[in-house]
């Protein structure tokens, strides 16, 4: 309660006393000739993998600079590694903030980190923009105005899930296996609140399975009995290969709907066996490398140049290097449309004012749309079968900016 | 054998003194009014510094007060008793948590929740301590080693209290209404402050008759026995005034930072702190505070010098200062002084 009180006293004094005092001062990190930008990425620690999208972005930078810049400013990227440990985080973003007086913070990489930067960013007005994490609370402009996530949430992805449902599978029984954890629950929150009231009666049986669980081989045997006839799978790599592989075991042959987040062909539907994961679906908004549908296309072909010249170290196969490409593409969209007012409320206005974007490696018609009270950029996924071989998408895009809670 | 031989060279210097005490005795309290002045030196710069340097090094030198405390604490217990901890991150985290979960859910002031979260650590670390007599060395390293492993999982377990796997989100402790400063220097100060007295205490634990049996239990617990110290409990007692002066870390760490998070307290910081120990230098007051500083800025040294392979630096940095200082940081110092002592002693007049 208090603390609600202490973010709205403060989100009133930028309304009205904020403006004219920034006006008078300098803002930091910008100069005539150059903008500087902070980020923190875990390079080392468990979550390294994830580092690479901090390169990516900083290559696609260099090659920005390399044309000159942006209005004439050349980007400087100051990407720092944090472990993906929050209290390293919050020692780097002040450090980014308070030494090296960084005009934004950009893409910082995961939950728990952001979470730990997320109040400091706001008290000292610092846009904290387009964090790297699929969890729902980053769009929050009323509570957190300096704040903005940037992929489709996981609250977004069920509330997919459930349209296609509804629309095509209205005699469903819905079974569900979600990890209990707060991942697990905001997918399960999307999935019911797309389904609503009338919707949830469609579910049958609901599972959960703790991370630290050896199998979820009951739980599966369990949603089997309860004569669910869809399943929606919300775990990680290891458990969704193992409950698609106990359920072709067990003769269990429901529509499968598998999250994004263990949408690998290599590390989930092999293991769990090809033929095993035929007809699987899932959902995606950027354009998979490795999809034969992308080998003549000019976005991709663009990509493919640009990882040879800029970051020829990196996998032409990973879709975190599209990611990173792709995200830093929308900010220097943000930086061209501030024009010559690079200030921390411009940057923050512009950045919630994007209209209708495309970007080359976004499944054709995937538009990115923020405004003030729209703090999430994509919203809007595409289905995919897999076919044994690989994504097959279909279908129309889904868009789940148009339910209120979004 | 080898135990004889590694302490060999420091025995003359010890075993000498019914010559040299008496000759020296002027020259210790010399020594000791030196030491009290320079010390109190240090503690006006500590209190002077918060004011000269920006929010952002405050903020780094709270941290090393913080870690400073963490470090006292394993010290006592691996560095005096001779029991290695690998687990001392669980006890950090147990502390922060206790901190956390009284401000956020009970609305406790946080004032309250240091020694609290002392006095639970107190508790853990004491009844930790009880099966662990039966474990030593390396078995009572692994036995510790699963304690770290375990407490992130079960933090997570527990997330009506702990918030799960997104952790507890705080707010900035505020000075007591009065007094002017901001909330930086705040915590920086009541950080240097239970340091200081966490030190003292440690020193009047640690130089009398406690400290003695601590160190002889370590030495040769046989003997120990022998001359009537009860091992078990003095090990015990080691294992929870070691894990609350951790505690009291956490819980400070955790006001620090404003969050927690289970991930935060993983094996890694763990075996941090027992860097940090061994590079200060075991068996030493002074050491926990070099070892704070080693595991604050050596890490982002290491950073600033290569971003590709920081890690490699700071392993560099390790073995570097493992070779020169074998004795760590404190010890090192010490051999120094003492060198110095006998450079000027053996001066005439």
């Amino acid at each position: 309660m208090r603390y609600t009180k202490l973010v709205f006293a403060g989100a009133l004094t930028l309304a009205l006393g904020g403006p004219v005092v920034r006006a008078r001062a300098a803002e930091p990190g910008v100069t005539a000739t150059e903008v500087k930008i902070g980020n923190t990425n875990p390079y080392s620690g468990p979550a390294s993998s994830y580092g690479t999208i901090g390169k990516a972005i900083a290559a696609y930078f260099r090659m920005v600079n390399d044309e000159g810049g942006v209005n004439g400013r050349k980007i400087n990227f100051v990407s720092l590694d944090d472990g993906y440990s929050p209290p390293k985080t919050v020692e780097m973003v002040r450090q980014l903030v308070e030494q090296e007086q960084v005009l934004f913070l950009f893409q910082t990489l995961g939950t728990p980190t952001n979470t730990a930067i997320w109040k400091y960013l706001n008290d000292q007005r610092v846009p904290h923009l387009f964090v790297a994490t699929g969890a729902t609370k980053w769009g929050d402009p009323r509570g957190h105005p300096w704040t903005m996530g940037w992929q489709p949430t996981y609250q977004a992805e069920g509330h997919i899930y459930a349209e296609y449902i509804l629309k095509h599978l209205p005699n469903a029984k819905i079974g569900i296996l979600y990890q209990n954890d707060d991942y697990g629950k905001d997918y399960l929150k999307g999935f019911r609140d797309g389904l609503g009231p009338d919707g949830q009666k469609m579910i049958v049986s609901e599972q959960t399975y703790e991370v630290t669980d050896p199998t979820v081989d009951s739980q599966i045997v369990n949603l089997k009995e309860s004569g669910a006839d869809v399943f929606f799978n919300i775990t990680i790599p290891k458990f969704a290969a193992q409950a698609i592989r106990r359920a072709a075991d067990i003769g269990w042959k429901p529509t499968h709907f598998l999250n994004n987040v263990s949408a690998s062909i290599g590390g989930v539907l092999k293991p769990a066996g090809l033929e095993a994961s035929r007809g699987v679906l899932t959902a995606h908004y950027l354009k998979d490398p490795d999809d034969p549908d992308w080998r003549t296309d000019p976005g991709m072909k663009a990509w493919q140049a640009w990882m040879h010249r800029y970051y020829p170290e990196g996998s032409l196969h990973e879709l975190f290097n599209v990611y990173g490409y792709t995200v830093a593409q929308n900010l220097v969209h943000v930086l061209r449309q501030c024009g010559p007012e690079l200030s921390r409320a411009n940057v923050m206005r512009q950045a919630a004012s994007i209209k209708d974007l495309s970007l080359p490696l976004l499944l054709p018609g995937v538009k990115i749309n923020t405004s003030p009270t729209d703090f999430y950029p994509i919203e809007q996924e595409q289905l995919a079968r897999f076919d044994g071989e690989r994504w097959v998408r279909f279908g129309p895009l889904f868009d789940a900016s148009r339910h209120p809670s979004m | 054998m080898r135990l004889e031989n590694a302490d060999a060279p420091l025995a003359p210097e010890v075993a000498t003194p019914p010559v040299r005490a008496a000759a020296v005795r002027p020259h210790a309290v010399r020594a000791t009014a030196v030491r009290t002045v320079g010390l109190l030196t240090l503690v006006g710069v500590a209190c002077l510094l918060p004011f000269e340097l920006s929010d952002y090094r405050t903020f780094q030198f709270t941290q090393v007060f913080i870690y400073a405390i963490a470090l006292l604490g394993l010290n006592m217990l691996t560095g005096y008793n001779g029991q290695i901890s690998l687990g001392h991150g669980a006890f950090y985290g147990i502390g922060a948590y206790t901190t956390a979960i009284m401000i956020d859910r009970w609305g406790v002031p946080y004032g309250w929740t240091i020694p609290a979260a002392g006095l639970v650590c107190l508790l853990a670390g004491f009844l930790f301590g009880i099966p662990a007599l039966r474990l030593e060395g390396l078995y009572l390293a692994l036995a510790t080693f699963a304690l770290a492993l375990a407490v992130p999982q079960i933090l997570k377990h527990f997330d009506a209290w702990t918030g799960g796997s997104q952790g507890i989100v705080l707010s900035k402790p505020s000075p007591p209404a009065g007094l002017p400063l901001s909330p930086d220097r705040w915590l920086y100060f009541l950080s240097l402050g239970l340091l200081l007295l966490l030190l003292l205490l440690a020193w009047n634990l640690l130089r009398g008759r406690t400290g003695r049996a601590l160190v002889a239990i370590r030495d040769n617990p046989i003997a120990a026995e022998a001359m009537g110290v009860n091992a078990a409990l003095y090990k015990s007692l080691a294992f929870g005034v070691s894990a609350a002066y951790t505690g009291i870390a956490g819980a400070l760490g955790g006001l620090a930072i404003a969050f927690v998070a289970p991930d935060t307290f993983n094996v890694f910081l763990s075996i941090t702190f027992l860097v940090g120990i061994v590079v200060g230098g075991l068996a030493s007051i002074a050491g926990a505070v070099f070892g704070a500083l080693f595991i604050q800025f050596v890490p982002n040294w290491a950073q600033a010098i290569s971003k590709a392979a920081p890690w490699a630096i700071y392993g560099v940095f390790l073995i570097g200062f493992m070779y020169v200082m074998p004795r760590g940081i404190a010890g090192a110092l010490r051999l120094l002084g003492r060198r110095l002592a006998r450079a000027t002693g053996s001066r005439p007049g």
